[in-house]
């Protein structure tokens, strides 16, 4: 795709952050992948297939939307929202797997599995699959499972098989956890489609690879309507793979503000948050150095948020490095301002945005107003809502009948 | 010669595995001292973590029965000092990288030095990360062990080369965990490995039965054996010692299989 901009040497280094530490028993597969990756993502016949899926399949490119409303509303800048969410399956996250089941079948790869956290990279990944005739199986968490009921369904009715997951805290770390174990125990045929900018390398630069024509849709966009470049881009961060696609083609750009907003849970102060750059330090987990919650004994913490998809005790090691160099500016939002902002931008735009991107949107709502009407802020909304209709509204209190 | 090589001089080589602090602190040193005894040639401590993703479920059951008697890595040190009041066995720890990172590498490798544990497993450190840790492991005199897998192919010379205690080769795909047929293509690799070094190669991973540990003396250096005596601590947790005794004395070749 791109040339690589950070830091980033052969293991796949952010500065101190990155690195390949997984079993032995994977790395033959993992040197394998790096070096496909490394031809076909120059390939023309690759890179003219996935075009043509992302364009023709995924309808891209996403429009790039002024609200004006909201930015009337808010007495600031001009806020322009990146709709990820009009991609087909919903999500930012079709980018990613179309990329990586491609290369999986020029692999001669003829099985896919996948960890999810909101089911959106889940969904994403069955109906690839399904598209490319591939066996597909989605490990989850079975707390996800039973908090985004509606996706399992919908992976099942793509033909994949999902396994709900107990182990741990039923999340999506112990679905990473598994669908690990499970790229052990069978590779010959298999690719692990991560989901997000974490893992081993290759994973963090090939996620962000895939996802950086976000990014580059941005600025042409904007380029095009106003001439200018944002003053500022605001994206959630769980793993860390819609915000790595929204800043990537900006980062160079040192007038325009990056913005990655984590889940704080109930609060950064308390126990119950998912916020690894605000509380997390560094360590080693899921294939990678990078900033993690832990206890005082170096043992992953259960993270809480309100949103499966941000539910995460680790963060990509770009961000980490991003954070580190304090090139991006890393916020907590916490559940009440997520479901707030979840609200807010239904009711002012029209747009049932996923709770993850509300936390994008909540920030935006906080820092719109400190800015001037000439300014522009493009806000990442990653996902669409639909699939959290229904936990709004028990959070709200409301009883629903099917 | 180091303590864990001359583990490897005598016959049916056999290292017992056990999680630290399972069920308890008092006996999972009873349980360390019961294999020594019954002639294990080296023990291997496991150090709970909270995502273990090389095990398999019994061992991932023992790691929370550890973590529920409040295990912690200092809790594991002064747990080595009191079997080293009863035992000289060679010890080795299987830690996953996150612990040894996090309790700091000098202060971890001090520790063993000071508590004679010879060397460690971290299934999650292959050759590519482990600079940042070997010369202070060096430093302190403590071997890290590297892991083979089947699949590591043409990285075996890599991975063995310099390689001190001995050679951890994974013995199939997958996690930890007893199975009936382990690969049968061992000695390629055995073969691949012995073309580049001498130390010593004890096979482990789905290892569960006197045949086993016999059959891969024959082929190999010696035998790990984890899942196996971690099921008899499931089974009876706090009256494991007898059980632990004999399936070790069987193990080695020592006693009657009935």
């Amino acid at each position: 795709m791109q040339e690589m901009k950070s830091e980033t040497n052969q293991t796949g280094r952010f500065g101190e952050y990155g690195g390949q530490y997984i079993p032995e028993t994977l790395m033959s597969e993992i040197d394998r992948l790096t070096a496909a990756y490394n031809h076909y993502k120059n390939d023309p016949d690759f890179k003219a297939e996935l075009k043509d899926l992302l364009i023709n399949y995924a309808n891209r490119p996403s429009l790039l939307y002024h609200a004006k409303r909201m930015s009337a509303d808010l007495g600031g800048a001009q806020i322009y929202f990146k709709r990820e969410d009009l991609n087909h399956t919903g999500s930012h996250k079709i980018n990613n797997v179309l990329g990586q089941i491609l290369l999986a079948k020029r692999m001669g790869k003829t099985r896919i599995i996948a960890e999810t956290g909101a089911g959106q990279h889940g969904v994403a990944t069955a109906t690839v699959a399904a598209l490319m005739g591939m066996e597909c199986e989605i490990f989850m968490g079975k707390l996800d499972t039973e908090r985004q009921a509606l996706n399992v369904y919908r992976m099942e009715l793509l033909g994949a098989k999902v396994h709900a997951i107990s182990t741990g805290t039923g999340t999506l770390k112990d679905a990473v956890n598994a669908a690990m174990q499970e790229w052990t125990r069978r590779m010959d045929d298999t690719h692990y489609v991560i989901g997000s900018t974490m893992g081993p390398h290759p994973f963090p630069t090939m996620v962000r690879d895939f996802q950086s024509v976000i990014s580059k849709e941005i600025k042409a966009q904007l380029l095009q309507e106003t001439g200018k470049l944002p003053d500022a881009v605001v994206a959630c961060v769980g793993g860390g793979s819609n915000a790595i696609g929204a800043f990537y083609h900006f980062i160079d750009d040192s007038s325009v503000k990056l913005i990655g907003c984590e889940a704080a849970g109930k609060g950064i102060h308390t126990d119950q948050t998912a916020a690894t750059l605000e509380t997390g330090r560094i360590g080693i987990f899921h294939g990678m150095k990078s900033l993690f919650c832990q206890d005082d004994d170096g043992d992953i913490a259960p993270v809480y948020s309100i949103s499966a998809g941000l539910d995460y005790p680790g963060i990509g090691p770009e961000h980490a490095a991003l954070q580190a160099q304090k090139r991006v500016q890393y916020v907590g939002i916490t559940d009440d301002e997520a479901v707030d902002a979840f609200e807010y931008i239904a009711q002012t735009e029209g747009i049932v945005a996923a709770i993850e991107s509300s936390h994008a949107v909540a920030y935006v709502k906080k820092l719109a107003p400190t800015m001037r009407p000439d300014q522009i802020i493009v806000c990442n909304l990653s996902g669409r809502g639909d699939k959290d209709v229904a936990a709004i509204a028990r959070y709200r209190g409301v009883d629903l009948h099917d | 010669m180091t303590k864990l090589q001359e583990a490897f001089t005598g016959e049916n080589t056999f290292i017992g595995f056990t999680v630290a602090g399972d069920p308890s602190i008092e006996k999972s040193v009873e349980y360390v001292v019961a294999m020594a005894n019954a002639g294990a040639d080296v023990v291997e401590l496991g150090i709970p973590f909270s995502d273990p993703v090389a095990d398999g479920p019994v061992i991932q059951a023992a790691d929370l029965r550890a973590f529920a008697a409040g295990i912690t890595t200092d809790k594991i040190f002064e747990m080595v000092a009191t079997i080293r009041q009863q035992t000289d066995v060679p010890l080795v720890f299987l830690s996953y990288a996150n612990k040894i990172f996090d309790y700091g590498y000098d202060r971890f490798y001090q520790r063993c030095e000071e508590l004679d544990v010879s060397g460690t497993v971290i299934p999650d450190l292959p050759v590519e990360e482990r600079d940042e840790l070997v010369p202070i492991a060096q430093k302190h005199g403590v071997a890290v062990i590297p892991l083979v897998a089947p699949t590591s192919g043409e990285r075996v010379a890599k991975i063995v080369s310099g390689s001190q205690g001995f050679i951890y080769l994974v013995s199939s795909l997958g996690v930890t965990g007893m199975r009936d047929n382990v690969a049968n293509d061992l000695t390629t690799t055995i073969e691949k490995i012995k073309a580049v070094t001498d130390t010593p190669v004890a096979v482990g991973f789905g290892i569960h039965t006197p045949e086993q540990v016999k059959q891969m003396n024959q082929i190999a250096d010696g035998a790990i054996v984890g899942s196996g005596i971690v099921k008899l601590i499931e089974e009876q947790p706090n009256n494991a010692t007898d059980a632990i005794t004999k399936y070790v004395q069987e193990m080695k070749g020592l006693a009657q299989v009935k």
